[in-house]
């Protein structure tokens, strides 16, 4: 027989200690539940985003009803525990329930502090603490105007935060001269202030409240100096008490909180505690990290492991409001045995202050620049000499050494540095799981380490870590194995496919010994690019091993409909082509019309089935294809140029048009842009595109291995020409150089920097031989593929690929 | 009590391809792979519902075009690191005919 768990408290710390548990020993227990909270478990932290709009309580839950279910959890939603019989060894609920245990675990969290002021009971006073509160709020601000906000610590920004986004005007009022004054300093604090002024808020410091006024519900506020401040609703928001109520009542030892030892064992041996409810050595905790520890800790006892004791924690702050950077840890203060570095720039709005003491950091207040708050918190976790950076410590983690680039900061921290502080994920956790999974985007990440998934605040430095791990556009790593597959790297298999005129997926599998049957969705896509790019006669496109988007010619959107983006060449319309878009649209009820960063109408919410029809249509009126959805050329961005600009010194609207109609339909590493502006104003910011031309007086700029996105980078300038059509026969030479050379899924700018810009310049410019040949070869490759048939001409009445748009079959 | 009921015939689906057969609201999806074996799971990966029709068939799995899950065609279980499934059903085969049991 199992033995019992029984959980009180349905939130944050209860659930993650059941995680855990399940996690080491889900054998071990059958669970038992109870939240006086109607929900499953979810994110508190997050109610802030939620009241603020921009989250929905579906995002913010936890673990939903099915998780309860699917892990064999008898969850009693909104039962309050009334009553526990120690020597019977059994809970008593409200509802009458009684469940005995073997262990018992409390969890119950804390309460909203609620000054005993005269009218702190009227109705339209209201606590911030779990999703009722916020409902209140929400409800409130529908229909009322006025909100006054007591507390100007962190909860009470953000609340108030929350309402003035709901359309309220609020009213901040707080009892000492700055705010957030546990967190912040003077200086610091009244930056906030500022800020927030400037984003609406109101602030009344120094206010003491004395009294709620009201009859029947709130009108205002009455201060101690016996001023008045009108209120349709207050919102208290000065402190929690940790929830002791029950453990008091069945005598357990309770002082603030109720006394745990580093096991997180109560008084009774059978009852454990972790959460904001408990006092561990003297101390009690109002942030998620902590929680997460002691239940890491406690599950480790209750599986029956014993080890692992839980020390206390360090804290650090961040405050969830859109647009404040804020962060703050230990003693920021200081005294007469401590110095301060700080740095102040209140034109650009930041401050940073690091308290040292003994050539160690005591604390830290940043403001404004966050960015080496983790850094800083380290070091003073750590208790790191910083006697040899001290001169550097201000401008941060990124100017030591010789880096020189400043740049990427996380690139430079060390692996056991904290990314998330709320589940204690370090970089090198995260490197780990991205390297080893084989994880690409953010929502992968935070499911499999859980940073970022909690607060927030870290998704930067998060998103940094990956794109320092992935590489620019997530080129592949040198040297590294295709995939797990093969043994062997993207080079070596590309030059087996030319040397051994390997033609076939098929080929390569049986040649280069693969060690799966089929291969996977990553090298089936890189082998079919390399086969039909290096052969373009001989091999044969195939496409179950394109990823979906190339499959079906049209992007697949996150709810399984697809986008249709007609090519508008050089950015050129006319209204044939608009009616025609705007007939489709109304046509096949296409309410997302979006006109496109490069130059063009996207049409959206497109049902597969459909696609075909949709491209009919806009066949019929001469529109074909943009590849929107494919590694290939999507747009060539122009402005008007010579024809009607004041400035323009060629047709850069011409050139544009030509470079489109010359390379659209080519299948490439990946995706591929270019654009061409009239002067070097450039309108059309050609400098950051692939493949850019700006026009001079004398002739054409040629740039190359220009990015926006994630990371930006600006064009090398690879010549100057003369003429047109120098124009685009560099553009083909570089064009097959890039399709010949870069690896699958590596974007220019990463490739000429893994090969050299000089290399790429003695291929086009030195090499005239060379980049005729290439351009030559493009020219061949464009033709035998006869790439430039429209694809979606052939799906909508050529019949290819037919099977891929409807139903193998349609039942009731 | 089994209810086998004929979809289509093993070269509607193209080899390492899938097809989608609507069976009410819900959508089914059939693989074929390279040996001829085919496999039928609910439409819906059990990470973000993305469409594992339209995925990248291998062996007897499909890598979902969203997120790259794999999913395991005999059992609609995710595979490696990822929990999670989605449903599968009966197939057979009878000369070329593929057969669901609905
Ligand atoms: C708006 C807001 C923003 C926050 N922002 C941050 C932040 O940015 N960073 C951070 O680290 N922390 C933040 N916090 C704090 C963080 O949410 C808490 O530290 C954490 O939720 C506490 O977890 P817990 O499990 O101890 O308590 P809770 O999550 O409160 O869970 C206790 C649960 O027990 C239930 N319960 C109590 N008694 C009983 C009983 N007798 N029977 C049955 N059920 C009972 C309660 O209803 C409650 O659901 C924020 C809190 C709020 C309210
Ligand atoms: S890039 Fe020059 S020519 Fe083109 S629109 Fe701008 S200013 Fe005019
Ligand atoms: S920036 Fe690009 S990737 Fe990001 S949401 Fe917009 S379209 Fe999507
Ligand atoms: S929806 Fe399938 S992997 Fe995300």
């Amino acid at each position: 027989m199992k033995e019992k768990l029984v959980v009180i408290g349905n939130g944050m710390a209860g659930m993650r200690t059941v995680e855990e548990l399940l996690e080491i020993a889900p054998e071990k227990y059958d669970i038992t539940v109870f939240g006086a909270e109607p929900y499953g478990n979810y994110n508190r932290i997050l109610l802030s985003p939620v009241l603020a709009g921009e989250k929905t309580i579906d995002e913010i839950m936890l673990n939903d009803l099915q998780w309860y279910e699917d892990n064999k959890i008898t969850l009693y939603k909104g039962v309050t525990v009334t009553g526990i019989d120690r020597s019977a060894c059994k809970v008593i609920a409200d509802d009458g329930t009684e469940v005995k245990y073997d262990r018992l675990l409390m969890a119950t969290g804390s309460e909203p502090f609620i000054i005993p002021v005269p009218g702190s009971d009227l109705p339209g006073v209201i606590s911030f603490r779990d999703i009722h509160d916020v409902d209140l709020m929400i409800d409130a601000a529908k229909t009322k105007q006025h909100a006054v906000v007591i507390g100007g610590g962190l909860l009470g920004l953000e609340a108030a935060n929350g309402l003035m986004k709901q359309g309220m005007s609020v009213t901040v009022v707080h009892l000492m001269d700055w705010l957030m004054e546990r967190q912040m300093d003077r200086v610091s604090g009244d930056m906030l202030r500022k800020s927030l002024e400037a984003k609406g808020m109101n602030f009344m410091l120094k206010a003491s409240t004395k009294e709620i006024v009201g009859k029947g519900k709130v009108q205002g506020v009455r201060f101690e100096d016996g001023s008045e401040l009108a209120a349709d609703i207050v919102v208290m928001a000065v402190g929690i008490r940790p929830n002791i109520k029950l453990a008091k009542q069945v005598g357990l030892h309770c002082e603030r909180g109720i006394v745990v030892n580093d096991t997180l064992q109560t008084f009774d041996p059978k009852i454990y505690s972790v959460g904001e409810c408990v006092q561990h050595r003297g101390l009690t905790y109002g942030l998620v990290a902590p929680l997460f520890e002691m239940a890491k800790v406690c599950a480790n006892h209750l599986a029956g492991y014993g080890i692992g004791i839980y020390k206390g924690s360090v804290t650090s702050t961040k405050l969830k409001v859109t647009g404040i950077d804020l962060f703050s840890a230990g003693d920021f203060t200081g005294d007469t045995t401590t110095e301060d570095i700080v740095v102040h720039d209140s034109h650009q709005g930041i401050y940073k202050k690091i308290v040292i003491k003994d050539n160690k950091i005591l604390g830290a207040v940043l403001y404004g620049d966050t960015i080496d708050g983790a850094w800083y918190f380290q070091l003073m976790r750590e208790q790191t000499n910083i006697s040899d950076i001290r001169s550097h410590l201000m401008f941060g983690k990124a100017h030591l050494g010789d880096s020189g680039h400043g740049g990427n900061v996380v690139a430079d921290m060390s692996d056991d540095t904290e990314i998330c502080g709320c589940n204690g994920v370090c970089k090198g956790d995260i490197v780990k799981a991205i390297t080893s999974k084989g994880l690409f985007t953010l929502e992968e990440v935070r499911a499999h380490t859980k940073a970022s998934s909690s607060c927030g605040s870290c998704t930067g430095l998060v998103e940094q870590i990956m794109e320092s791990t992935l590489g620019g556009d997530y080129a592949t790593p040198e040297s590294k194995p295709m995939c797990g597959c093969t043994d062997h790297t993207h080079d070596y298999v590309r030059q087996a496919i030319r040397d051994q005129k390997l033609v076939k997926i098929s080929d390569v599998f049986t040649a280069l010994k693969w060690k799966t049957d089929d291969g996977c969705a990553a090298c089936r896509t890189s082998l079919n690019y390399y086969l039909i790019s290096t052969w373009p006669k001989e091999a044969r496109d195939d496409s179950q091993s394109r990823f979906i988007n190339e499959r079906a010619h049209a992007n697949i959107q996150k709810d399984g409909t697809y986008s249709v983006i007609p090519r508008m060449w050089g950015g050129m319309t006319t209204p044939v082509e608009l009616r025609a878009i705007a007939d489709v649209a109304e046509k096949f009820n296409l309410d997302t019309v979006h006109v496109t960063g490069g130059q063009r109408i996207g049409l959206y919410g497109v049902k597969k089935e459909e696609l075909p029809l949709v491209w009919k249509d806009l066949n019929e009126k001469g529109l074909v294809s943009g590849h929107a959805y494919g590694k290939a050329l999507r747009t060539v961005k122009t402005c008007v140029g010579r024809e009607w600009c004041r400035f323009g010194t060629q047709d850069s609207t011409a050139i544009g048009i030509k470079l489109e109609k010359l390379t659209w339909g080519s299948w490439m590493p990946h995706k591929f842009k270019m654009a061409a502006s009239g002067c070097p104003r450039n309108c059309a910011e050609a400098t950051i595109k692939d493949f850019g031309v700006v026009c001079v007086d004398s002739g054409y700029e040629l740039h190359i291995g220009g990015n926006g996105g994630v990371k930006v980078r600006a064009t090398d300038l690879l010549t100057r020409v003369d003429t047109e059509e120098e124009v685009l026969e560099y553009a083909a030479a570089f064009v097959q150089l890039y399709r010949e050379e870069a690896r699958y899924l590596e974007r220019t700018a990463p490739w000429i920097e893994r090969v050299g810009f000089s290399y790429v310049k003695e291929s086009l410019v030195d090499d005239a031989e060379k980049r005729k040949s290439l351009a030559e070869r493009f020219k061949y490759s464009q033709e035998v593929t006869r790439s430039q048939d429209d694809p979606w001409e052939q799906r909508a009445t050529g019949g290819v690929d037919a099977h891929e748009f409807v139903p193998l079959k349609v039942i009731g | 009590m089994s209810n086998w009921i004929e979809v289509g015939k093993i070269e509607d689906i193209p080899p390492l391809g899938a097809r989608v057969v609507k069976n009410g609201n819900v959508d089914i999806a059939v693989f074929r792979n390279n040996k001829n074996e085919v496999f039928a799971v609910n439409d819906e990966c059990p990470h973000r519902k993305g469409q594992l029709s339209q995925g990248i068939v291998h062996d007897k799995s499909v890598t979902c075009p969203l997120h790259n899950w794999k999913i395991d065609l005999t059992t609609g279980e995710a595979m490696g690191p990822d929990e999670g499934c989605t449903g599968h059903y009966q197939v057979k085969v009878e000369q070329g005919v593929i057969f669901l049991e609905l």
